[in-house]
């Protein structure tokens, strides 16, 4: 388990996080989402011991990072924001180097090396300097150093970023497909990412934790939980009003041609209430589902609402 | 001692990666030939022994030994590598001797490439190799020294290039602070023990001292102090600047 508690750090008169606590535990998948400068870096290299926290303290599997860095550094893979790497080295040379370093050597070593290698598919480039690798190929090295020992806790900063949309679901596929009880960590502003791989979403927002739970329940603080969207050919005239006075409507938009979005108060089911109206009216309905929520709405609400926050 | 040879071997590889180690080391034989033999005047002097060559040589490392030092710690920050290698399970000072080490058997390397020199004085005459055994241990003793400080200064800034004219100016007047000049400019108003301090810090008296055949002791734990420190200094700049 990492438990963090009293986190802060400030920067001469700035304070990029102030003052959070909480705990992950093995099998969970947190994903930490904000707005740029919202302080998820700065939060994951305190988790790894890379930053001194100004005050507060990081707990690794038992080990205190302020007392015992190199013992809590020893369970942890990471790949820091930007993946960066050595360019003079090639990729077989640096993946040595990442493994000696922690200690790995010989039949082992060349066992992991080969393991990884397979599992984020670099053996193409293994031989060529990191400097001439495309970012998508740099970014996986990053993934496969963090993972060459085979760590308990993987804390990932921005793991897809600069990934084609192939490479963004094979790297999703890699962290979904992690043994259950590893802690990992993985920080993002692609939204979809979170409920995509994620069992825990944490929102942060000026150095502070703005929500805390699982991607449903971030999704359904959207305005657009449960909300009903429909398209009916030759939009009757009288559909729209008739929506309005249904008693758990709470507003009825319209959106593109011929299609209108229903909202519920407080995230009630109006589905079935809808359906009798189209029924009655007689609709020819061409479209009709219910949306879960909308995680960059619910991103938006809670982020812009602290005053600061820039936009993503 | 595991971790210290782990990034002393990456180190010293990626030296050779680049075409930068042989650079340095065609133009540290190349000037310290012409040093030695031309504006050294080893024929005319006619006398069997490298003085001529390790007069030169402080010269030259304060030139040459800032160009090997100033990526140290400048470049890793600069990449953002630091975040990579500060985050392994190594402490600080390991990852400092290792690359502190990697740089002095590199610029050692250098320095034994200079053996024509020593080939050439034997053929022509008998000198007392004992006494330039001591000068090349003597040189690569300073030549560590100013590393260290190299090492230290890189390590408080990104810029390669600012880190090379730190080096260089602080090296420059370790070296020069036992000259007659500097001398001179102390000795007419500060008490004797000053005057005594900046003779007794410069790099050259020490290693004058050492070059001359004169083994005292001192002169080498002068070298190690400096070392230890500015490897110490360099350890706490580094974790003091890394997140910069």
């Amino acid at each position: 388990m990492i438990s963090v508690s009293n986190l802060s750090k400030s920067f001469d008169s700035f304070s990029a996080v102030k003052d959070i606590s909480f705990n992950v535990g093995a099998g969970e998948v947190l994903g930490f989402l904000g707005p740029n400068g919202a302080g998820k870096s700065t939060t994951m290299k305190m988790l790894t011991g890379f930053l001194a926290p100004s005050s507060g303290n990081v707990v690794v599997l038992g080990h205190d990072m302020s007392l015992d860095a190199i013992n809590a550094q020893k369970q942890i893979g990471y790949l820091p924001e930007g993946a960066p790497a050595y360019g003079d080295m090639t990729v077989k040379a640096s993946l040595t180097f990442i493994g000696e370093a922690r200690g790995l050597k010989g039949q082992d070593l060349a066992a992991r090396i080969d393991s990884v290698v397979s599992r984020v598919e670099l053996a193409s480039v293994l031989s060529k300097r990191i400097e001439n690798l495309s970012k998508g190929f740099r970014r996986r090295l990053g993934l496969a150093q963090a993972l060459l020992h085979d760590p308990k806790i993987l804390i990932l900063d921005e793991p897809t970023d600069g990934l084609d949309p192939n490479q963004k679901h094979q790297v999703r596929e890699l962290i979904r497909n992690l043994s259950a009880d590893k802690i990992v960590i993985v920080s993002t502003h692609i939204l979809e990412e979170v409920s995509a791989v994620c069992t825990r979403a944490m929102i942060l927002a000026n150095g502070e934790i703005l929500f805390d739970g699982t991607p449903d329940s971030l999704a359904a603080q959207s305005d657009f939980h449960n909300a009903v969207t429909l398209r009916v050919a030759n939009l009757p005239a009288g559909l729209r009003s008739a929506l309005e006075s249904l008693s758990g409507v709470k507003e009825v938009q319209e959106g593109e041609i011929d299609q209108l979005t229903v909202f519920p108060t407080a995230g009630q089911s109006i589905l079935a209430d809808i359906n009798q109206v189209l029924q009655a009216q007689g609709c020819q309905v061409e479209e009709l589902h219910v949306e879960v929520g909308r995680l960059d709405d619910v991103f938006r609400k809670l982020t812009m609402s602290t005053g600061e926050g820039e936009s993503v | 001692m595991n971790a210290v040879n782990v990034i002393l071997k990456r180190e010293l590889a990626s030296y050779f990666a680049t075409p930068v180690a042989y650079i340095f080391i065609i133009i540290f034989l190349m000037l310290s030939g012409v040093f030695t033999f031309y504006l050294g005047q080893f024929f005319e002097r006619g006398q069997a022994d490298l003085t001529s060559f390790f007069n030169f040589i402080p010269w030259l490392y304060i030139v040459l030994v800032p160009a090997v030092s100033m990526r140290l710690w400048s470049e890793e920050r600069r990449s953002g590598t630091i975040e990579l290698i500060m985050t392994l399970p190594l402490s600080t000072f390991q990852v400092v001797i290792g690359k502190f080490l990697a740089a002095w058997l590199f610029i050692g390397l250098a320095l034994i490439l200079t053996f024509p020199q020593w080939l050439t004085v034997n053929y022509l005459g008998d000198p007392d190799n004992g006494v330039i055994l001591a000068g090349y241990i003597g040189a690569w003793f300073m030549s560590g020294g100013f590393l260290a400080i190299g090492s230290c200064l890189s390590a408080a800034t990104k810029n390669q290039i600012v880190a090379f004219i730190l080096t260089l100016v602080v090296c420059f007047v370790l070296v020069v602070s036992g000259f007659p000049i500097v001398q001179d400019v102390f000795s007419s108003w500060a008490p004797l023990w000053l005057v005594d301090a900046v003779s007794n810090v410069s790099f050259l008296s020490h290693f004058n001292a050492i070059s001359r055949g004169v083994i005292d002791l001192r002169d080498f734990v002068y070298f190690a102090v400096m070392i230890v420190a500015f490897l110490y200094a360099t350890a706490l700049v580094v974790d003091m600047k890394k997140a910069d």
